[in-house]
């Protein structure tokens, strides 16, 4: 079980972004979180993955905190593919940084083996993303945190993604936090919506000095 | 408005040390855009979507290589011409604020693109005033920096930009990619607002369902090929003489099914013979990867598929 | 609206202009580079010292077909002097910018790696040296070393680094923030693993350019320093010192003492400037397939 223990987060000395914020994941469990930008969504899947630390609370991963060293039983997925890849390596070392074994996953992802010779700006945002996936989903990865995965990305490939990463988490046990502002994707892909952890109304804080 | 027929672009890259190779990315696209009417090109990323796009702006870098024909207001435009209406007739509404120099307060550059597009100093003062009154921004908006003001503030800003000048063609780079659904639903009805005056607008996203909400034709890429051309109401009709590869897209959205394809294979070993479509298509038979189809109409759209009827 | 197939005739299809790629570009400039490097050595060794020897009977010749660069006062032949002067001054550059980077590279990796306290410290002596006058810290620094070319190489090493040293710190601070490096330490990396396989390629490159371009700067500042008196001693030649001897005789007509030394000079500097800039290119990954 992944679970965020009464967190709080904020930038600068601000108004507190979060604020008591709970949330757990079970295993096999893919859970939505959705919600208007601004609201902090993507701040808790940071500090759910370990990318960032909260100012109060704890994060737990099977009742252990996270670890601050090694691999990360807590994997995460960004929106942009491109940022989250070395632009100056290869495919095939960019798989194998995070994922040695994994010629299965190629193959369900429908990633031929000649791609592993190209460079990142060679590949197309979908195939980019697909690689992303592969790299975090190895046999240690506990839980995938999927920050808007497919915002940027067409139906067809949307629902490929997602059928062969829900596939994969249930027959693997992993938990899967999905983030997204499309209701129906999370409607359709989910086993739980958590609706509760938005503290206030989004266009209350966060650079938005002037009302619309 | 704006006639395109068989754009093709492509590049030439480095393979070994001395030896060059050139890659065909878009081939044979063809649109047209009336006055008032809403364009939209739906593909996934690398179906040459926003390549369309910068050739119409004469944004392509230099290894590229495009042949075509463009046919503007009636006069056929060599390439180079094309650049000369950039900014002038035809505006970009670009994705981000990224696109917007961080350095520069919003409404100076609101001003500027004003100016640029031929208006005298005074007019583009009024026309910039009177597109920050339309977009509901308010003055003290004009003051700020790009990194100071909210993504609904932004998408306005951006479109403020585009429409300060009296461009005729508005190309939208993903209006709505990264928006929670009340900003992305603003974003498009400004669009909208845009054709109702009768400006022409190619809309560029990957969203089949906003093209479907707002747009009056929908153009669907595939490996930078035009596989259908069709009204964008035909799909809510439901009406299944379609393309398979259209169909499929419909059917992958949650709401219709969440039904996904087999995974592309990798485009080198597309048979560029036959249909490109043919490995995933549902549909395929054995003819289709031998014959490549061409463009033919089918009832009241353009579909590229050797087995669809009417 | 058929669209026909592509094989028909393009009406306005694009004749590329026949351009040279950027690649193209990169590899001339480095070709010229080796073989301009190549002539200037061979010439030197073929004219030999012999042309440095005073010969009053060949006093103020201009150019000709036996004296191409013409001789001096001395009769000294000018195209022997320029050759050796330009190798000297290529070695001192060369010393002087390899020195320069070497401060370069160490402190920007400090700056960038070793937290805020180090870098806002690192960064305010960038800066007071940015600030500086270079030809006042040039003549200061040399002076104190005593003149000589370890004078001229000290003072340029020390003058030159800040450039390079700021590119270094905002690239590792540009990288330490970014997404991959960050997903890196999550797949289990260690520190050093990232340094070696993440942070390194993207620094390298940076780091040839830099020192490419400084090379060009260095040899300039060092011609600079000997003109001005600072440097190296009369009787071995070196650019600068021509130049600064041949001051004596423009006025009274005698153009060549100064021109061709001066043009060769500013040929050397110009032509590893455009090495460097077409490197440049190649090695962005966005321009480099234009």
């Amino acid at each position: 079980m992944l679970r965020a223990e009464k967190i709080c987060y904020r930038y600068d000395k601000d108004i507190p972004l979060l604020e008591g914020v709970i949330c757990t994941i079970n295993s096999g469990e893919i859970v939505g979180l959705p919600g208007p930008s601004g609201c902090g969504k993507s701040t808790l899947a940071r500090l759910m993955a370990g990318f960032d630390h909260p100012q109060s609370g704890i994060i737990f991963c099977n009742d252990q905190a996270l670890p601050a060293s090694g691999f990360s039983p807590v994997q995460m997925i960004f929106q942009h593919p491109e940022l989250a890849v070395n632009p100056r390596w290869k495919i095939g070392k960019i798989l194998a940084e995070g994922n040695t074994d994994c010629s299965e996953l190629l193959q369900r992802f429908g990633i031929g083996l000649n791609q592993l010779e190209r460079y990142p700006h060679e590949l197309s945002g979908g195939e980019l993303q697909r690689i992303t996936l592969i790299r975090a989903m190895t046999p240690a990865t506990r839980y995938l945190i999927a920050d808007e995965m497919t915002a940027s990305l067409d139906p067809a490939t949307q629902a490929l993604i997602w059928q062969t990463v829900l596939s994969w988490a249930k027959s693997r046990q992993v938990g899967v936090l999905a983030i997204s502002h499309d209701a129906s994707l999370l409607n359709c892909i989910c086993d739980r919506i958590d609706n509760g952890f938005c503290l206030q109304s989004p266009s209350s804080h966060l650079r938005e000095p002037i009302a619309a | 408005m704006l006639e395109i027929h068989n754009l093709s672009i492509s590049f030439q890259r480095n393979r070994a040390s001395f030896d060059r190779e050139t890659l065909s990315v878009v081939s044979d696209i063809s649109l047209s855009v009336q006055p008032g009417e809403i364009v939209a090109l739906i593909g996934a990323s690398g179906a040459g979507k926003s390549l369309v796009a910068h050739a119409l702006l004469g944004l392509l870098p230099a290894n590229a290589t495009m042949s075509g024909e463009f046919i503007f207001k009636g006069k056929r435009l060599s390439p180079a011409g094309i650049q000369e209406l950039r900014g002038r007739e035809i505006a970009l509404i670009p994705q981000s604020v990224t696109h917007l120099n961080p350095l520069t307060r919003v409404g100076k550059q609101v001003y500027r693109s004003a100016r640029l597009s031929g208006r005298c100093a005074d007019t583009a003062h009024t026309s910039c005033d009177r597109t920050f009154a339309r977009y509901q921004l308010a003055d003290t908006v004009k003051s700020m920096y790009p990194f100071q003001i909210s993504r609904g503030m932004a998408r306005r800003v951006l479109t403020a930009t585009a429409t300060a000048g009296n461009a005729n063609l508005i190309i939208a780079d993903e209006p709505t990619t990264g928006l929670d659904p009340e900003v992305s639903e603003q974003s498009l009805a400004h669009l909208k607002e845009l054709a109702t005056q009768g400006k022409g607008v190619v809309l560029i996203t990957h969203d089949l369902e906003n093209g479907v909400q707002i747009a009056d034709t929908l153009v669907v890429l595939y490996e930078g090929m035009t596989v259908e051309i069709t009204p964008a109401r035909a799909l809510e009709e439901n009406d299944l003489i379609m393309h398979p590869y259209t169909r499929s897209l419909w059917q992958a959205l949650p709401r219709n099914g969440f039904m996904s394809l087999p995974p592309t294979p990798s485009s080198s070993t597309l048979n560029r013979n036959g249909c490109l479509f043919a490995e995933r298509c549902p549909q395929a038979r054995p003819g289709c990867r031998q014959s490549a189809p061409s463009l033919r109409r089918v009832n009241h759209k353009l579909v590229r598929c050797n087995h669809v009827a009417g | 609206m058929r669209a026909p197939s592509i094989s028909l005739p393009r009406v306005a299809a694009v004749t590329p202009i026949p351009r040279l790629t950027n690649r193209t570009r990169a590899w001339l400039a480095c070709l010229s580079c080796i073989t301009f490097l190549v002539m200037l050595f061979v010439a030197a060794a073929l004219l030999g010292r012999s042309g440095l020897d005073i010969d009053f009977l060949h006093r103020k010749l201009a150019p000709s077909l036996a004296y191409p660069f013409g001789t001096d006062w001395l009769g000294r032949d000018m195209l022997t002097r320029t050759v050796l002067g330009l190798c000297r001054s290529l070695a001192i550059g060369l010393l002087a910018a390899g020195c320069s980077s070497v401060i370069s590279i160490v402190l920007g990796i400090m700056a960038g790696t070793m937290g805020r306290r180090v870098d806002s410290v690192l960064s305010l002596l960038i800066d007071t040296v940015m600030a500086t006058p270079h030809l006042v810290l040039l003549i200061l620094v040399s002076f104190a070393c005593g003149g000589g070319p370890q004078g001229i190489i000290i003072a340029v090493a020390v003058s030159h680094w800040p450039r390079l040293a700021r590119i270094i710190r905002a690239e590792l601070l540009q990288l330490r923030e970014s997404e991959f490096i960050h997903l890196s330490r999550k797949l289990g990396k260690t520190p050093s693993w990232i340094a070696l396989h993440h942070l390194l390629p993207h620094l390298l490159p940076q780091f040839m350019i830099g020192l490419i371009l400084m090379f060009p700067h260095a040899i300039l500042h060092a011609a600079g320093l000997t003109f001005l008196g600072f440097g190296l001693t009369p009787h071995e030649p070196s650019i600068g010192m021509l130049l600064s001897e041949s001051m004596r005789h423009l006025s009274t007509g005698y153009w060549w003492l100064a021109i061709l030394p001066g043009l060769s000079l500013v040929f050397t500097v110009k032509l590893f400037d455009i090495l460097g800039n077409n490197l440049r290119t190649l090695l962005d990954p966005r321009t480099a397939q234009e």
